[in-house]
């Protein structure tokens, strides 16, 4: 194949929050389409949906603490054609809506949107009621859904864009924290195709949302000691992109998966499947090991729980050495 | 069928739709009669008289909407659809069979005619509120029905929605709760009590109507009094009997959910002849 480009290392500069991407977005979207509507769970500046009920009021519906309720309102509206795009913690939206997620939504394929913002652990000093860490086992496992984890501002606005424009019920996950610049604003997103973002022929790095930036720091790494590292940033956790991950485990023969999520339930255990599918390499998986976190400030936590650039490539190490 | 508002032609309906849920829950051995026979008015009294809704344009953008929210009560909706010709009459005892449009619960991807998919109890009064919330948005002159259970309303969720149609004046949707007083495990008042049942909506500032919702006139009366009722949401507290019309089944919550045997079946269809 051909030769990867050089890299230099990166600099990450930190830009805004996923979630108040998906907020400026939203507000775009309210402008461009009449029938997009909003609803939150008194978390409207949390997860910057306030904007929109701001300039749009008759458009936004504020629900109270009833994240039940909300989803089901949502699929009401969706029924009738509206676009709606309801939005809460994803710990409570994911949670607390997912029977109505599963019955008004999932099954019956109906065109809403939800958008969990505070997911992760790096939420920090909120503590583990609020950390989802479960969303995307959760997300994924209603069928028919399509669960998407953009890794910065500029991937979350084409992805919110995206998710307007796609028929079928979709989630969104979003982040607290201010997320470390990747894009530009020209770089473009379709739901599905996931990006790789740096080419290597040794071992690929597969992440998804905070992960991905951890992932290029790592194969920065990796690239001084000799080791060759593609990061592939697979936003589209569902449907999942099998040729791009089906190519990596051909051509690198071994892969790290890395997310700030339950690590036995999300995007590894996915990315795992398709590679057994297809062409069965050594695998190592990064994320949240079978317990919840705490609080504390969020650099402090992803460091603590196992979540950085240095982790990934001690992963990448490991599986190299087990790499035929 | 055409529509009718004649209270004795309503009840004709009324009876031929019972002689119908009996023959299909018998045929299907397994279902639920006892809350399709104490909704039999309630809904022949919606699809016949008082919904706008046109089977040869089931997505009429303007149509009111109806939706079963105690959706395990699907054979009486499926009796009186069929007989406006949303779908076909002949495949009614084909109910609860592989491959049949007639699922054991309301299930759009089957019936497309359906306005939603319910089977787990508290959802239909919210998908209701959003179908109203879609429709004022639309200056649409659109009304959204919604059939509760009384056990139904043990979900929480059912009183996140009141007060949430209370809060936004969704003078659009009309609920009716069919307070047939039994639940699968029994009598609501020992499962888990529901009094005072009409203040719990009043003080949910709901308009709150109570009748006989086996008395069609009064029926009539309610739904006119919905539609007039501005600023507010409308739900109708019809005092029913689970089982109506067949002397053995009302009454008896044995027959919430279990299917009549041949044998009850011919009595059950004498007693409706």
């Amino acid at each position: 194949m051909a030769t990867p480009p050089v890299r230099t290392k990166y600099e990450l500069r930190l830009g805004a929050a996923t979630r108040e991407a998906f907020g400026k977005a939203l507000v775009e979207l309210g402008a461009a389409n009449q029938h997009v509507v909003v609803l939150d769970a008194d978390l409207s500046k949390s997860t910057y949906t306030a904007e929109f009920g701001k300039q749009f009021p008759e458009r936004f519906f504020e629900c109270g603490i009833a994240e039940a309720n909300m989803v089901a309102i949502g699929a009401g509206l969706a029924c009738s054609g509206k676009i709606p795009f309801a939005s809460s913690f994803s710990a409570f939206a994911l949670n607390k809506g997912f029977e109505q997620l599963r019955v008004t939504a999932a099954f019956p394929r109906v065109n809403l949107k939800i958008v969990g913002t505070h997911s992760g652990i790096s939420i920090g000093e909120d503590g583990p009621s609020q950390m989802s860490i479960e969303d995307i086992s959760l997300a994924c496992s209603l069928a028919g859904f399509a669960a998407i984890c953009p890794a910065d501002e500029f991937a979350m606005t084409r992805l919110v864009h995206a998710a307007a424009a796609y028929d079928g019920p979709l989630f969104i996950r979003a982040g607290r924290a201010k997320a470390p610049v990747i894009y530009s604003a020209d770089q473009e997103f379709s739901i599905g195709k996931a990006v790789q973002i740096a080419d290597g022929s040794d071992v690929t790095l597969i992440a998804c949302g905070l992960l991905v930036a951890e992932s290029l720091l790592a194969a920065d790494l990796l690239d001084a000691e000799g080791i060759s590292a593609r990061v592939i940033d697979l936003h589209t956790i569902k449907p999942i992109d099998r040729d791009m991950i089906a190519r990596a485990a051909a051509e690198t023969g071994a892969i790290v998966v890395a997310e700030e999520h339950l690590v036995d339930s999300g995007l590894g255990v996915r990315v795992a499947q398709v590679v057994a599918e297809t062409h069965p390499a050594a695998m190592e998986f990064v994320g949240i090991e079978n317990t919840y976190a705490e609080s504390g400030p969020p650099d402090a936590l992803l460091d603590k729980y196992g979540l950085r650039a240095k982790n990934v490539a001690e992963a990448a190490r490991r599986a190299l050495k087990r790499k035929r | 069928m055409q529509k009718t508002s004649n209270p004795a032609e309503l009840a004709a309906i009324a009876k031929q739709m019972r002689r119908e849920v009996i023959g299909m829950i018998t045929e299907a051995k397994s279902g639920h009669p006892g809350g399709s026979l104490s909704a039999t008015e309630i809904v022949v009294t919606l699809f016949c008289d008082v919904l706008r809704h046109d089977p040869a344009n089931p997505k009429w953008k303007d149509r009111d909407r109806f939706i079963l929210s105690k959706g395990h009560c699907c054979p009486i909706l499926y009796a009186v659809m069929a007989e406006f010709g949303y779908c076909p009459k002949d495949q009614l005892n084909t109910l609860r069979k592989m491959g049949s449009i007639y699922q054991g619960h309301p299930d759009v991807r089957f019936l497309p005619a359906l306005e939603a998919s319910t089977g787990s109890l508290g959802e239909g009064l919210s998908l209701a509120i959003g179908m109203g919330l879609a429709a004022r948005l639309d200056q649409s002159p659109a009304r959204s029905y919604v059939v509760l259970g009384d056990g139904e309303i043990q979900e929480g969720q059912i009183w996140e929605a009141a007060m949430f149609g209370a809060k936004y004046k969704l003078d659009n949707v009309c609920a009716v709760l069919d307070n047939n007083r039994i639940q699968l495990d029994g009598f609501v008042k020992d499962i888990m009590p529901l009094a005072p049942l009409v203040d719990k909506w009043r003080s949910f500032n709901w308009h709150t109507i109570e009748l006989d919702g086996h008395n069609i006139a009064a029926l009539q009366r309610g739904f006119a009094e919905a539609a007039a009722t501005k600023g507010r949401p409308t739900i109708l507290i019809a005092h029913t009997i689970k089982g109506k019309g067949v002397s053995f089944m009302e009454n008896n919550p044995k027959f919430h959910g279990t299917a009549p045997t041949r044998e009850e079946c011919a009595r059950a269809l004498q007693e409706l002849a």
